[in-house]
């Protein structure tokens, strides 16, 4: 019999580990798809981008198209409208920053750093308003375009220019700029 | 083995099962149920541990499909993004988004409130010949085409199986891994399509089919046009027999798009659990030497 | 066994604070690490940790599933589709569910079947057994809500066909019946209401099933387990404790069956059900042969096999029920059929039984089918209520081992090598 004192068998028998060990690994490994699942699923990636046609959209109009759920403007400003926004001095803005998702934190919200370089007439915004989240006025032509022509919230009375920046009011930022790009002269991807 | 009864209650046990046995075969072997008609295995590239799809017959069977079976069935519950995706028939997305542009389904509401349509994108679902089943039946006579998405799933190839080869049937499909039936009983009934035997009464507007259970069915036979209706791009033959493997292989993967990521995967997982169990087993022993 | 001496030494000063305060690291040393369990118990004993396993691989998906599912006659089956093509690893959560159920099903009837065999059964463990069979009867309520959750073709033809059973109440209590299963469907005929409800007691149940296994669990830790002899632990040479050599049997037990769960989840996942549930619930459409998953089938065969409706829903019913009363219809004064050379001709009869009526479960009630259901139904219930008292009061018994150890080392525990605390044997 063994001389060892054999209270227990040794457990730090390779074996003995090595089992535990496969079977360890493999009970983590597991768990990988039940955290997985949690993430958006095929459908919804398939939205994660939306292709927008512009033709329809003429010289002063707008359309509001939906994109991962949230409301995005699409404005193709008149010349006037462009060069108002031009003409805004930086240190006039309640928020410095461009809020554009292709620039970096702090890129000065200059006209062009809102917009792409030679289609200057188009804007896109992401639609909802930085204060709490309503979906201010001024896509359609019946709506009230605030004091600075571009749109107007009405829930806490934000007032954005028509480069979607925000003037006056209780809103901290400018309209967020998604992600978008021209694959065509008259249409964009967003996302 | 001790105690007055070992013996007789053996005998007599094996004795009812031996005449159970007997009267079962002896008698009408099978009960008054009509014998499900014959259905042939078929080789699938699909079938068993190592299935996989071959992309390039997906892609003549959704060719298949679109020409011959899109005119009545729908097969809704595919996207046109999975077309383009792995696993599947892997055409060029560029290629799928283009053909989605030639589809139109509804868009939302205008500002009238008016639904209009617009063209499909890879996220929408493919449009179904008629809207809704009532249509569908006003324009076949009454007929309604069972949308494609599952057809695979949604049939079994019956067999006339004795009682007595269930297990062993049983247990060679299991180890085989075979699930093609609905496959095989599709192909059957694809290519089922005979001349009704002599003296046979084919109600109105229906079709003989020596696959299909009862052996009369509201659907014609698709393929009437012959070989060649449907142009191949391939060198595969373009004969009848082939559109039949090559739609019900497509089918088969639109009933089951994660096929192959299920079969590959399964692979690595049972080779990794039967190594462990191997492991548990000898580290069992290990821990239990000095007990036994 | 209870009141066992704890060994148990907290080894850091967190593990002594909470000892004093609520001894649950005490508790499961005493009942998971330390416990004596016989050391001749064979591979059908690991059936149990298997059952643990599975009840939790059950709940982990079907929670995972239920943020994925929609629970209305419109979307359901829909969102079914969505689980098995869009959500990530979907279709094998989904798998894993479906044939989890088969396995927690074949789990349980060898459990069941091994309790039978070894008089697991018997006094003192007559508490222990009928909680068994409450966990059975949740299982099933649980399963056959489950199916109907894909509202497929076999999971809504299924439903109407089993809660239409309650109408059978009427030739008893005229109205009633029809009241009761109104009640049940929450309208005339089932429906989506049906299946919002039975969405929500499917997602319950589970909880209560785990609640009853506590009280098993205990039940069981309080008589200490059965054995192949049937023979109690008198020594300590007689036993092992469940760590590591238990546990670790009982991993490997698993291990094995996990293989036969991964063969099935990722290459025969469709095989234990029914194609039929893969076509969308139509109410105006029958399906030609309703049948219900493999495990029910026994009981469907029963209850189709008695001509009259109401008889027929009180036999199936009652193939069950009986078995709570299995301790006090069997007599015999030993435990194991390993040593009733009588009854274990009979105990196979029974097991064919019921693998017979399981087939004929499957089979449309037509000729012959129904003849043979006929017969089996009948040693059925032959097998409870006759076998069971008769045989064990006129046989007579092989001798049994003097103990545990004996049956086991051909010696009475000669030399003891390893156990909880070992001793010499004292004779």
């Amino acid at each position: 019999m063994a001389t060892e004192s054999v209270e227990e068998p040794n457990r730090r028998d390779f074996i003995v580990i090595a089992a535990q060990a496969f079977a360890g690994v493999g009970a983590a490994v597991a768990l990988w798809p039940f955290i997985q699942q949690m993430n958006p699923d095929a459908s919804t990636q398939a939205l994660a981008s939306i292709e927008v046609d512009l033709s329809p959209v003429k010289d002063g109009q707008a359309i509001t198209v939906s994109w991962r759920g949230k409301p995005v403007f699409v404005r193709n400003r008149t010349a006037q409208e462009v060069q108002a926004a031009k003409d805004v001095k930086l240190a006039d803005l309640v928020d410095r920053s461009a809020r554009n998702d292709a620039l970096p934190e702090n890129t000065p919200a200059t006209d062009p750093n809102r917009t792409k370089k030679g289609k200057e007439n188009w804007i896109v915004l992401v639609g909802i308003c930085t204060h709490l989240g309503c979906i201010p006025k001024g896509q359609s032509l019946n709506d009230s375009r605030g004091d600075y022509g571009g749109w107007f919230c009405p829930c806490h009375g934000s007032h954005y220019d028509t480069a979607g920046r925000i003037r006056r009011g209780p809103a901290p930022r400018n309209l967020e700029v998604p992600t978008y790009e021209f694959v065509s002269d008259s249409k964009i991807k967003i996302g | 083995m001790t105690g007055r009864f070992a013996l007789r209650p053996g005998l007599t046990s094996v004795g009812i099962l031996l005449g159970a046995l007997a009267a079962m075969l002896a008698g009408p072997a099978r009960a008054a149920e009509e014998a499900h008609p014959e259905i042939h295995r078929q080789h699938w590239s699909f079938g068993g541990v190592l299935g996989h799809f071959d992309d390039a017959q997906l892609q003549r069977g959704f060719k298949v499909y679109t020409e011959v079976c899109s005119r009545c069935h729908g097969v809704r519950r595919l996207a046109f993004r999975n077309l383009a995706q792995p696993g599947g028939p892997s055409f060029p997305e560029a290629a799928v988004k283009s053909l989605a542009a030639t589809y139109e389904v509804d868009a939302e509401p205008n500002e009238e409130g008016k639904i209009l349509k617009r063209p499909a994108t890879l996220a929408d679902h493919i449009p179904p010949p008629y809207r809704n089943d009532q249509e569908a039946r006003f324009a076949l006579n009454g007929a309604l085409p069972p949308d494609l998405s599952l057809i695979v799933r949604a049939r079994a190839a019956e067999e006339n199986t004795p009682f007595y080869r269930v297990p062993d049937r049983m247990v060679r499909d299991v180890l085989a891994a075979y699930q093609e039936g609905g496959a095989d009983y599709v192909y059957g009934y694809l290519t089922g399509y005979k001349d009704p035997p002599a003296g046979t009464k084919l109600a109105d507007f229906m079709n003989y089919n020596v696959t299909f259970p009862g052996h009369q069915t509201a659907m014609p036979n698709p393929f009437l046009g012959g070989d060649g209706m449907v142009k191949y791009d391939d060198n595969t033959p373009a004969t009848v027999d082939n559109y039949a493997r090559d739609v019900t292989a497509f089918l088969a993967w639109a009933a089951d798009p994660r096929l192959e990521e299920r079969k590959h995967t399964g692979v690595l997982v049972v080779a990794y659990i039967v190594l462990t169990a191997l492991l548990l087993g000898l580290a069992k022993r290990r821990i239990w030497r000095e007990v036994h | 066994m209870a009141g066992h001496e704890s060994t148990y030494q907290p080894k850091s000063r967190f593990e002594r604070w909470l000892d004093e305060r609520l001894p649950i690291a005490r508790m499961m040393h005493a009942q998971f690490v330390d416990f004596p369990t016989p050391r001749n118990i064979n591979y059908l004993w690991t059936t149990g940790g298997m059952l643990a396993f599975f009840l939790g691989v059950q709940i982990l998906t079907g929670i995972v599933l239920a943020m994925h599912y929609l629970p209305s006659a419109n979307d359901a089956f829909t969102s079914v589709e969505a689980i098995r093509r869009d959500v990530n690893y979907g279709w094998l959560i989904r798998n894993l569910h479906a044939v989890g159920a088969s396995m927690f099903f074949l789990a349980v009837y060898i459990h069941i079947g091994r309790g039978l065999y070894y008089g697991s059964y018997k006094a003192p463990r007559e508490v222990l057994w009928i909680l068994g069979v409450v966990i059975l009867l949740l299982m099933m309520a649980t399963a056959f809500m489950g199916y109907s959750l894909p509202w497929g073709q076999m999971s809504f033809w299924a439903v109407t066909v089993i809660t239409n059973l309650f109408s059978s109440i009427d030739s008893i209590v005229p109205g009633l019946g029809t009241r009761i299963v109104q009640w049940l469907w929450g309208g005339f005929a089932v429906s989506g209401t049906t299946l919002t409800r039975f969405f929500s007691l499917h997602y319950v149940l589970p909880f209560a099933i785990v609640g009853v296994v506590i009280l098993h669990i205990w039940a069981l830790h309080t008589v200490g387990q059965n054995n192949p002899t049937g023979l109690e632990i008198k020594t300590k040479s007689d036993s092992v404790p469940m760590s590591p050599h238990a546990v670790m049997k009982d991993m490997f037990g698993l291990a094995v069956f996990m293989v036969l769960f991964t063969w099935f989840v990722f290459f025969l996942p469709d095989y234990l059900g029914h194609a039929d549930n893969y076509i969308e619930a139509n109410p105006l459409s029958t399906p030609p042969h309703i049948v219900p998953e493999w495990y029910f089938l026994p009981y469907y065969a029963i209850l189709r096999a008695i001509p009259n409706k109401l008889l027929g829903v009180i036999a199936m019913f009652s193939s069950i029920i009986l078995l709570c009363f299995v301790p006090w219809l069997d007599t015999s004064r030993v435990r194991s059929t390993k040593y009733r050379p009588l009854y274990k001709w009979f105990f196979w009869l029974f097991i064919i039984t019921v693998i017979a009526l399981g087939y004929l479960g499957s089979k449309p009630p037509e000729g012959l089918y129904v003849f043979w259901a006929r017969i089996f139904t009948a040693y059925y219930f032959i097998h409870l209520l006759l076998v069971l008292p008769i045989v064990g009061v006129i046989e007579t018994p092989s001798p049994l081992p003097r103990s545990i150890s004996e049956a086991v080392l051909g010696t009475s525990g000669g030399h003891v090598t390893v156990g909880a605390p070992s001793a010499p044997e004292k004779r």
